[in-house]
């Protein structure tokens, strides 16, 4: 099959039409897994209690933040160089699942932050880096939609998706080293030894997150194109 | 009307630097024939610089400890006032349409407009940091210190600052919209910027920060006209 | 020899198809037509035949220096009549020199307005800074959009006299426009209705 039978917005429909319930699936199965093993199995922290087992979530969200915008960026690359439709529309389906990982980290941080510091927000450099990515995603989506012609907001959002790639790096280890220069309190995750329960919690639930990810953005990308195609034959025979 | 035929001049080739030079040039008369709006810039970094004191109280030790990064905000938030009107006006007058099809390099004639931008609002900002320094109560060697990180991170948020307003073209609520896109790019810039300033006044050497700095705008140089470029056309599309 | 050719062009905007396969070849020494109803996609033909706005299929090949000339005039208020020619003179790299540019001027009618700010002149006055140019740019490729719009009638014999001349010379050119001008178009290229 050709390589370009995909790249069509029909074909791509069906499949991921198809495809999506099994990654909501995996997700569901890997996150039940995950948040057995990380609240029920793992051991009680000696230092942290049971606060700390919100990193289970917090982790795998903040990881999935980052890893979303890198991928977001790279469809908003391709969509560029080779001026497709679909790459483009995948990288505004990933958008807003990303913002809200980071949403979700940035919320898990104060959550843990409060009975472990004393304060809702510490400046951290990984929370602040994650609020700046938070902006990151919203500069994004708000660019994409401000324009009346759809396509001009893809290209515009994917190439400043590619500004902040290369910026991402950047803001991260200058945040790191103000973070060090100011003495900010750290959020570490290794107050004891990880117990090989923490462990597999945490590899699960950030399988869980990415399958969750991927099913949740082939939906919104199968609106995305139903939006855009509206007036193609192909999308009024499926009334 | 003459009837006979007058010799046609001559067409040279197109080149980065006569773009350059084209571009720095007519941006530069242009902000000279209405220097209200680089005055304005210059005066809103002084007025926002004064609110603070009058916000956070004239304890002289607060004041020197946030002196720089105020200094620093200030910056930002003025450098990023004159943004919108980059590319604005000329892509409403059909310029940007006739400078992308010209012969000269398309990075060339952006990055002289970048230059001509920062001449106009960068280089004042670096030049008057010093008084609004004093009014911190910084020392000599700290404001020498902030003079020469804005001196090269100025540049750097106009080359960022360029791009996210080429990006914004034609969109709608630009204004609010070019701050989404450019403050968080700033971000870097501020903290090596500000921390420069503030490490010298520790008695601490601001070589790394400026250094790190310096990178950033060869960085910048290298790579944000080219985005600007790519920017552009996808806003003449 | 010039030329300008373009191949199977289609343009969607939005959701509106504008054209579809639009063909078309100008040779040196003759100007093609673009007619249609307003709104019809003349405009996007034109800016895709001069680089400016990407096809969503086909290709335009071009031999020889490109003058365009679209709905906004690129002038700039707040330099001078002569400051404005000069400047997009020395844009597309022509080198011309003071007499040449006054005299352009002159013979476009602006001679007295030559030290006047741009905005201080009126619709007109400011086409007739690009009939200076087309004066002065030897480029040998003219695509332009609506080129009589806001000339008055003599403007208008200026243009179509700079136009015979331009063709003489062995350029061609690229013009869409609803009026017929006085050189007879070899082709016309309907789009729309």
């Amino acid at each position: 099959m050709n390589f370009y039978y995909f790249s069509s917005p029909s074909t791509f429909y069906r499949l991921a039409g198809k495809l999506a319930p099994w990654f909501f699936a995996l997700a569901l199965v890997s996150g039940i897994a995950g948040m057995y093993s990380g609240f029920v199995v793992a051991p009680t922290d000696a230092q942290q209690g049971e606060v700390y087992r919100v990193i289970f979530i917090h982790v795998p969200a903040a990881w999935m933040s980052m890893f979303t915008y890198f991928v977001m960026a790279c469809y908003g690359a391709v969509s560029l160089t080779f001026n497709t439709r679909l790459a483009a529309m995948m990288a505004r389906a990933l958008a807003p699942t990303g913002a809200m990982f980071t949403f979700v980290a940035l919320w898990t941080g104060a959550f843990w932050g409060r009975p472990t510091w004393g304060a809702y927000w510490v400046w951290d450099a990984r929370l602040t880096s994650e609020l700046v990515l938070l902006f990151l995603y919203i500069g994004f989506m708000a660019l994409a939609n401000s324009f009346e012609d759809a396509r001009r907001g893809d290209r515009a959002a994917a190439l400043l998706a590619l500004i902040g790639l290369v910026n991402l790096p950047i803001i991260y280890f200058s945040v790191q080293w103000w973070n060090t220069l100011h003495q900010g309190s750290s959020v570490s995750f290794k107050g004891t030894s990880m117990h090989v329960a923490m462990l597999w919690a945490m590899l699960l639930m950030m399988f869980s997150f990415w399958m969750y990810a991927i099913g949740v953005a082939l939906v919104r990308c199968r609106t995305i194109i139903l939006e855009r195609e509206r007036r193609t034959q192909w999308v009024r025979s499926l009334t | 009307m003459n009837a006979a035929a007058a010799p046609m001049p001559a067409a040279a080739g197109g080149s980065f630097g006569a773009g350059f030079a084209w571009a720095f040039s007519r941006d530069l008369t242009l902000s000279l024939r209405h220097p209200g709006e680089a005055l304005l810039v210059v005066a809103f970094f002084v007025l926002v610089a004064t609110l603070f004191p009058l916000g956070v109280g004239a304890d002289p030790q607060l004041l020197a400890r946030i002196g720089p990064g105020v200094i620093w905000v200030c910056a930002l938030l003025a450098a990023f006032l004159s943004l919108p009107g980059l590319f604005a006006g000329d892509y409403a007058d059909g310029t940007l349409e006739q400078m992308t099809l010209s012969p000269h390099p398309m990075p060339g004639w952006v990055a002289g407009k970048i230059a001509a931008h920062w001449v106009a609002s960068g280089l004042p900002l670096t030049v008057l940091s010093p008084l609004l320094g004093l009014q911190y109560g910084l020392d000599a060697q700290t404001l020498g210190t902030l003079v020469l990180a804005l001196l090269l991170g100025t540049p750097t948020l106009s080359l960022l600052g360029a791009a996210c307003s080429a990006l914004a073209l034609g969109a709608r609520g630009s204004g609010v919209l070019l701050a989404l896109l450019a403050l968080p790019l700033f971000v870097p810039v501020l903290i090596f910027g500000a921390g420069a300033a503030e490490a010298q006044a520790a008695s601490l050497s601001p070589t790394p920060h400026l250094s790190l700095l310096g990178a950033g705008l060869i960085l910048a140089t290298m790579g944000l006209p080219f985005a600007a470029c790519t920017a552009i056309r996808i806003a003449l599309d | 020899m010039s030329s300008l050719e373009g191949r199977g062009l289609s343009c969607t905007r939005g959701y509106a198809t504008l054209f579809r396969d639009v063909s078309f070849r100008v040779g040196a020494g003759e100007w093609v037509a673009v007619r249609g109803p307003n709104g019809s996609g003349k405009t996007t033909l034109l800016r895709c035949a001069a680089g400016l706005s990407r096809a969503n299929a086909g290709e335009v090949t071009r031999d020889g220096a490109l003058l365009y000339s679209g709905h906004l005039p690129g002038i700039k208020d707040d330099l001078t009549t002569e400051e404005n020619l000069a400047g997009s003179l020395a844009l597309q790299g022509v080198v011309a020199h003071g007499p040449s540019i006054t005299e352009a001027l002159a013979r476009a009618g602006l001679g007295k307005r030559r030290h006047l700010a741009a905005r201080r002149l009126s619709a007109g006055q400011r086409r007739r800074i690009g009939l200076a140019r087309l004066m002065l740019d030897p480029a040998p490729v003219w695509i332009l959009d609506e080129p009589l719009t806001a000339l008055d009638d003599e403007g208008q014999a200026l243009f179509t006299e700079l136009l015979s001349r331009h063709l003489d010379r062995g350029g061609l050119a690229l013009l869409a426009t609803h009026h017929d001008l006085a050189p007879p178009p070899a082709r016309e290229l309907r789009i729309g209705a």
